[in-house]
């Protein structure tokens, strides 16, 4: 991974990376991959991936409103809110 | 008053030797105190404590009967706490007030606990030093120059430094059970599933877990007894029998069968913390327990598996910090693409964006098979492992840490070095199994931890071990010079 890589995949992320640290930033994830590139020697043929540990599923629940509204309290602590809207700089002129 | 244990205070509390307002305002002095040195505390309560302890008081001249009803205690900075900061280390949220409560808190709220404030972690919990805390390193009561552990070093310090007698804590690598090994004191890592997650701030989602750090086993069976809940606001919590932990405590070990992995004793070692835990394992069998050696296989693939799947899973969940509805927003943002991007930039420390980063690639188009899915395939061969071992023995012992704690600034340079102090505690994640780390001696004068894995849902079996073999042994009892 270099530079370049550094830069799209900061893209992605919706990070800033400058191009000062960026050598450095690669380095450091070329060391990661390295570490998890052992994966590749694991015989897997024929294990199904697990992503919960005891297999469980999630459960469902009825699509009804079990909370009440607190819409106000967590736009209080919003950057920037406005009759009830979150304000981001200009999308569409 | 800050000598004595969860059960002896509540005793103390019913004897009126002590008011919880005054027990709770000497704990405050303390941490005002002492703990300019360690930093154990993002936030201290100070008013509300002592608006907690009043009320305690007044139930408990009410005859309340809960254990904690009055008593200190201190919350991860990672569980949201309605009206007081809750800043998961992070300068992201160094300013959020969350409106609500996490599960875990309204559990100790209910039960009438005192929360002294909020304890220092590394940012977004990743890290094994608690270096990378916005708020600044912790130190190690034990030495101050170096570090508690991470990532719940704040909980695991706060602990040791006697500033609280127990606080809560999170678990998705280790970070129980390592800060609890290197600060002496126990740190117990329930089951994936067993302790709501609601409110708790999401690192990796299918591994993090919250748990208690106290002085000793009794005082870890009162404080999960208080964390373990089933939460229908969890979709992953289970609805599983909850275990009397504090009456399993004195069972005899009689017959026990205790599983020592060879992975666990392999290179990288220190000799000196290897034999300190084989004697701790000779005592266990001295108490009436069987040993035998057994296999972890895939252990060496549990640390690279770890590092695909929780910087996977991190990218994912800090996706949600965009500087839109609450957290940091950058100054004068020029449009919404720079709004996004300097807002996480500057609100996010290297070791977060760096596992954005690793986590962005491997969910990447064109990577996802070769890393996620293929740490996901290991991670069964991993709890495999464990599930052929649980055949032969009831619990697996080895060392929590690879050595005591190690100075500060020694690791954080080499990410990849760093990562590898989770060889033996990222597996029980994986699995999603319970762990605890239990105080069994000293290596230069600094604590070592004793690591024990047991099969899915026995906290009661862990809690009940370390304390039989915490009434045969003292080093959970030792304190660092300068706390006492």
């Amino acid at each position: 991974m270099d530079q370049s890589d550094i830069a799209k995949l900061a893209n992605l992320a919706r990070l800033d990376i400058n191009e000062t640290t960026a050598a450095e930033v690669a380095d450091s994830i070329n060391g990661i991959l390295g570490l998890v590139d052992q994966l590749q020697n694991a015989d897997t043929d024929g294990i199904a991936p697990m992503a919960h540990p005891q297999d469980a599923q999630q459960r469902l629940r009825k699509d009804e409103v079990s909370e009440e509204n607190v819409r106000e309290q967590f736009q209080a602590i919003a950057p920037e809110a406005e009759q009830g809207l979150y304000l981001v700089p200009k999308v569409i002129d | 008053m800050h000598q004595l244990t969860i059960r002896e205070l509540a005793k103390g509390l019913r004897d009126k030797t002590f008011s919880s307002v005054e027990l709770t305002q000497h704990y405050l002095d303390r941490i005002q105190q002492l703990d300019p040195a360690y930093n154990s505390f993002i936030t201290v309560t100070s008013e509300e404590a002592l608006s907690q302890a009043q009320a305690a008081d007044e139930r408990l001249a009410q005859g309340d009967d809960s254990v904690l009803c009055g008593i200190p205690m201190a919350h991860k900075d990672i569980f949201c706490t309605n009206g007081v900061k809750t800043s998961c280390g992070s300068k992201m949220l160094d300013n959020f007030v969350p409106p609500y409560n996490a599960t875990v808190v309204d559990n100790f709220n209910r039960l009438g606990a005192v929360s002294l404030g909020k304890t220092n972690m590394d940012e977004f919990a990743m890290g094994s030093t608690n270096e990378s805390s916005f708020y600044g390193a912790v130190k190690n009561p034990w030495d101050t120059n170096r570090v508690p552990g991470g990532s719940s070093g704040g909980s695991a310090a706060a602990v040791a430094a006697l500033l609280t007698p127990a606080a809560t804590a999170t678990d998705t690598g280790g970070s129980i059970r390592q800060p609890a090994s290197l600060c002496g004191v126990t740190g117990l890592k329930p089951t994936y599933g067993r302790v709501s997650r609601w409110g708790m701030i999401a690192f990796a989602s299918s591994l993090d877990q919250g748990g208690p750090i106290a002085r000793n086993a009794e005082d870890c069976a009162i404080m999960m007894q208080a964390m373990a809940s089933f939460d229908n606001k969890d979709s992953t919590c289970m609805d599983h029998p909850i275990e009397d932990y504090s009456a399993l405590l004195n069972k005899p070990l009689e017959g026990l069968r205790i599983g020592v992995p060879k992975e666990y004793f392999g290179e990288g070692l220190n000799a000196d913390v290897a034999s300190t835990i084989q004697a701790a394992i000779k005592q266990f069998e001295a108490m009436g327990a069987t040993i035998k050696d057994i296999t972890l296989p895939h252990n060496a693939l549990a640390v690279p598996a770890y590092y695909v799947i929780a910087p996977a899973e991190c990218s994912a969940n800090l996706s949600r910090f965009d500087g839109v509805r609450y957290g940091h927003r950058c100054e004068q943002p020029a449009d919404l693409m720079d709004l996004y991007k300097r807002s996480r930039s500057e609100g996010f420390g290297d070791e977060v964006k760096r596992r954005i980063l690793v986590g962005t690639y491997a969910l990447s188009a064109g990577y996802y098979d070769a890393y996620y899915s293929k740490a996901q395939k290991v991670r069964r061969l991993i709890k495999q492992d464990f599930m052929n071992a649980f055949d032969e023995v009831d619990v697996i012992m080895g060392p929590t840490a690879t050595s005591t704690a190690f100075e500060l600034g020694s690791l954080n340079k080499d990410p990849v070095s760093m990562y590898l102090e989770d060889i033996y505690t990222t597996a029980t994640n994986l699995a999603g199994l319970p762990g605890i780390s239990i105080p069994c001696g000293f290596v230069n004068g600094l604590p070592v931890g004793l690591q024990v894995t047991a099969n899915y849902w026995r906290e009661g079996q862990l809690l009940n071990l370390a304390h039989q073999y915490q009434q045969q042994t003292d080093f959970h009892r030792q304190t660092a010079p300068d706390v006492a």
